[in-house]
């Protein structure tokens, strides 16, 4: 027996999600005196999960899972679960971790939680806390099955540095015809930039920013931060923006270490999808607007006259402190 | 082409978020309910499938009777159809059993799903409806044609969108992108008058447990007052950030 975790990679390296997993993944295993066993698929250097706790990796290569398919990855997994006769297994909150996830329990008849945010308080009851009512609550849920699938909410639970061994060992899955009938036919990424999803910062603007080709200085803001870039619903809906900047209740959730809104109003959608970030910062120069309740800290000012100076002192700051 | 869209019948986006019986149950008192926004894109979706193809939608729910004003509104903004299953959406796996079940008597080539209920965020359903089915599957959906038997979807992935193509039956998770908020359709009366005469079939639940139990809820704890910082001195910011909240 031992926790099975899922360790993504993108590029041939670890992502930050994939660490993070393997650090919780590695809690559970000290709970329930058992082993972490990682799969990793055309993953990075095995001994980096060592560093994070992980006892077995489990390296697939398969010419037919170079590229994602959430489907013959369930079964890559469901097939590792049960050699490794695992009775958790855990996946991170990424949109890949997510897409596969409901196959993977229907395939082990495992209960799933989603949107994990702390240790199951106990290993019976199997109780985990997640978040619920788009980060408006919290809901306790006990997974009653013998298996158990948790996907971790980004950021939720940080790296833990532990030291095992990390034994690499070839895993070859059998994967059917059937595993493959739904077919990438184009990717459209930006491989330059950070994403939502694995950024540690965002900064996000809104309509108070007043059109698209005010958008240099987000990006300026973002530049010296190291930040993703993000938008307010209104601004994706009148176009200034791409959709996949949306952040909210509809559009992408955030979960980054730090927010920086910059005339973003805050409104209760908005809020909604960007509550689990860790520090909020606002800019904006309507004392009344909404985010100010929901920020750590703010600045009432005009952003044109702010964003400027705080790109300013923050690359005074990075050199100062590089 | 045969659609199935399920409906998610869930507090207004609004709505205060309360909870009774020692924090184990959602507060319904004063609460408005609606379709659930994910839902309602893959509605207005396959309005258009309906309009531009000829295909026919069925809209369904897992929910008690004070579900129904949500089925007779998916009515409203043009469904055919409206199925309730009879039963309390006990968890995601018990809800995707029940739909699976319609999926396959109703012999639908399509399903569309909220990529997640805005309520209880599980995010499960759809795969879980696809996995219990057969079907293939596309989670985060954004973008969708159907020719013939094929299907060309469009997901979200971080950092991107991935265009992928699958036979029918296929189920999506789907969200906004798969039609722009301003299409979406307020019911008119016509619509209105017209769904107070279509069918709303109740069925009873097939037998399936559930695998996980919300036992308790909890609200987050309350926030202290945000530190203001004056324009005139982003440094001060940096320093908080910096020192403080360790975030830079």
């Amino acid at each position: 027996m031992s926790v099975l975790v899922y360790t993504e990679s993108e590029g041939g390296k670890f992502k930050k999600a994939a660490l993070e997993v393997a650090s919780y993944a590695k809690e559970i295993a000290n709970m329930l005196g058992t082993t972490v066993t990682a799969v990793s698929i055309h993953g990075g250097d095995s001994n980096e999960l060592g560093a994070y706790g992980v006892d077995k990796v489990l390296e697939v290569k398969n010419d037919k899972l170079s590229t994602f398919n959430a489907k013959a990855y369930a079964d890559t997994l469901k097939q590792a679960a049960e050699k490794e006769d695992a009775k958790v297994v855990v996946v991170s909150s990424s949109a890949d971790s997510k897409f596969l996830a409901p196959l993977l329990a229907v395939n082990l008849n495992a209960g799933y939680a989603s949107n994990v945010v702390a240790l199951p308080e106990g290993a019976s009851p199997f109780k985990v806390k997640r978040t619920a009512f788009t980060n408006k609550a919290f809901n306790i849920t006990e997974i009653t099955t013998d298996v158990k699938v948790i996907g971790l909410s980004n950021n939720a639970f940080g790296l833990k540095e532990n030291s095992a061994a990390a034994v690499a060992e070839a895993f070859e899955p059998s994967l059917a015809e059937e595993d493959f009938n739904v077919n990438v036919v184009s990717v459209d990424k930006a491989t330059d930039k950070v994403s939502i999803a694995d950024a540690e910062i965002v900064v996000s603007g809104g309509r108070g920013l007043k059109g698209p080709e005010n958008w240099g200085m987000i990006e300026d803001l973002a530049d010296v931060l190291g930040a993703a870039t993000a938008c307010s619903k209104p601004v994706s809906d009148m176009g200034w923006r791409p959709h996949g900047e949306h952040v909210g209740q509809t559009g992408k959730p955030v979960a980054s270490n730090l927010y920086i809104a910059v005339g973003v109003s805050g409104a209760i959608q908005h809020l909604a999808g960007i509550n689990a970030s860790k520090v909020k910062v606002v800019i904006n120069n309507d004392p009344e607007a909404p985010f100010f309740k929901a920020a750590d800290y703010g600045i009432v000012g005009d952003a044109f006259e702010v964003v400027p100076k705080l790109i300013e002192k923050l690359k005074e700051f990075k050199s100062n402190n590089a | 082409m045969k659609i199935l869209v399920c409906i998610s019948h869930v507090p207004d986006t609004t709505s205060k978020i309360n909870f009774t019986d020692g924090d184990t149950k959602f507060d319904t008192n004063g609460v408005q309910f609606v379709i659930n926004p994910n839902d309602e894109f893959g509605l207005t979706r396959a309005m258009w499938f309906k309009e531009k193809q000829g295909a026919s939608v069925d809209v369904v729910n897992v929910g008690g009777a004070e579900t129904e004003p949500t089925l007779r509104k998916a009515l409203a903004i043009g469904a055919d159809n409206a199925i309730r299953i009879n039963a309390e959406a006990v968890d995601g796996f018990f809800v995707a059993k029940q739909l699976a079940k319609v999926v396959q008597d109703g012999g639908y080539d399509l399903v569309i799903a909220g990529r997640e209920s805005i309520d209880y965020n599980g995010g499960m359903v759809p795969g879980m409806v696809a996995a219990l089915t057969g079907s293939n599957f596309v989670n985060t959906c954004i973008g969708l044609e159907v020719e013939g038997d094929v299907a060309t979807a469009t997901r979200e992935i971080d950092g991107g969108k991935e265009t992928s193509t699958a036979k029918l039956p296929l189920v999506i998770g789907g969200q906004k992108g798969l039609v722009e908020e301003s299409d979406l359709r307020i019911p008119n009366m016509r619509g209105i008058m017209m769904a107070r005469k279509k069918p709303l079939n109740v069925i009873e639940p097939v037998e399936a447990g559930n695998e996980t139990k919300a036992v308790q809820f909890q609200k987050p704890a309350p926030k202290g007052d945000v530190k203001l910082v004056s324009p005139d001195n982003v440094q001060e910011l940096i320093d908080l950030l910096h020192n403080e909240a360790k975030a830079i």
